[in-house]
């Protein structure tokens, strides 16, 4: 759809379940996690659609389910969360092409939501390998994880700013969601707004405004509850509804008009 | 999701209907007949579901078990024992209260404690598959604490 929520069209028919579609920044494609069949073989798993010709295909073939799947800033390849045999999440990056596999991390816990920053050079994820969920930077091999979120709560889903200058992010404290930015090394926690359930902040190509998912809660009939995109500038003082045929959720900006 | 809800509510409402007068056969007639002591075909889903169990819970951001959540699986392993053929799914579900990509791991985590639970009661690994659905699949709407004490849950199908 475009950027003010006019002139949407559905990419997928419905009949499965499809969440955290995500651009290519420099080619007509699309990531995301989708879950095919029901109960009996199930497979979840990361596919990619060409937007041009509509042709979907699974990233590669996996023993565990991938999901949280992002793609590099070249486009050249995408980095995703697997799970392994005992339950655990690592990082993974494929090159969709030559189906190699790199393994990022080999994690203790759950390791997800990773984001490269623009220069390619670094990794912002989320992990829970101390306890919390926290947010922690890396280099794009692995190497050397630092932790970098250090206020009261959990953080979650930290996306790098297009421009490099702040990490979007999620925030859960006290039974309240929050969507908030921070520098990459952490410091200068900033919140821009609050509410039931929020979460998947992402950035416009300017790096100065942010779309993210508002959900309300709904009654004991399961009736009532919304899920809706939401936008917000870094100053967190303007904040718009982004209309939706229905209910949205994880909001993606297209690098540039491919329709 | 609506209609797997009501045949399980109905399934519950015909566990205690039987209760009340009791179950009046024996697992061993049960067997020879075809039928659970509810009325269920031996060996069916509804059978496990009534007979064993088939949810385990769990708190909030947790995947470790609790002695409820034991005592499900190893009624489950003994059930199983019993129906060497059949293979299950254990899935993973998450309530609303977290986010999609975290909450895809964490029932990842509770689905494989479910399964390793099964496996060291006993039963084949081979024999359980395992699936996460995160916070897309709760089995219960609404945004409540007993909501979602009911979507904080792993859940084993036959295949």
């Amino acid at each position: 759809m475009d950027q003010d929520g006019a002139n949407h069209k559905f990419l997928t028919d419905g009949k499965n379940l499809v969440i955290t579609p995500r651009f290519s920044p420099v080619g007509p494609e699309i990531t995301y996690m989708a879950f095919q069949g029901y109960k009996k073989n199930l497979e979840a798993q990361v596919y990619l659609m060409n937007l041009l010709t509509g042709t979907k295909q699974p990233l590669g073939k996996f023993k565990g389910m991938t999901y949280s799947p992002r793609f590099t800033p070249d486009g050249k390849k995408v980095i995703f969360s697997q799970t392994r045999s005992q339950g655990t999440s690592s990082l993974y990056e494929m090159d969709p092409h030559t189906h190699q596999l790199m393994q990022i991390t080999n994690s203790i816990g759950i390791d997800t939501s990773p984001c490269h920053s623009p220069d390619g050079r670094q990794i912002v994820f989320n992990s829970d390998r101390g306890g919390k969920r926290q947010l922690y930077v890396m280099n794009s091999d692995g190497s050397q994880p630092e932790r970098i979120s250090f206020g009261e709560g959990i953080y979650a889903t930290p996306v790098w700013s297009p421009r490099g200058d702040f990490i979007a992010f999620t925030k859960m404290h006290k039974g309240r969601f929050y969507i908030g930015v921070m520098r990459p090394d952490g410091s200068g926690e900033r919140l821009l707004t609050e509410g039931f359930v929020l979460e998947g902040p992402t950035w416009a190509p300017n790096g100065r405004l942010i779309l993210y998912t508002r959900i309300t809660p709904s009654d004991r009939h399961g009736r009532g509850g919304t899920s809706k995109l939401y936008a917000i500038d870094l100053t967190g003082k303007i904040e718009f509804l982004l209309p939706t045929p229905g209910n949205a959720s994880d909001g993606a900006w297209s690098p540039i008009d491919y329709r | 999701m609506k209609i797997r809800d009501l045949a399980l509510m109905s399934a519950l409402a015909i566990a205690v209907a039987a209760c009340e007068t009791g179950p009046s056969s024996t697992d061993d007639d049960s067997m020879s007949s075809g039928k659970d002591a509810y009325g269920f075909a031996a060996g069916s889903q509804e059978d496990l579901t009534v007979t064993a169990g088939d949810r385990v819970f769990y708190g909030f951001d947790m995947y470790n078990l609790t002695p409820e959540g034991e005592a499900t699986i190893a009624r489950e392993a003994e059930w199983l024992a019993k129906y060497p053929n059949s293979t299950v799914t254990v899935a993973g579900h998450c309530d609303e209260r977290g986010t999609k990509e975290y909450n895809l791991g964490l029932g990842m985590r509770r689905a494989t404690t479910h399964k390793n639970g099964l496996v060291g009661s006993g039963v084949d690994a081979g024999r359980i598959a395992v699936i996460s659905y995160g916070k897309e699949d709760p089995i219960v709407e609404g945004s409540s604490e007993e909501a979602y004490a009911q979507n904080r849950v792993t859940i084993v199908t036959l295949n």
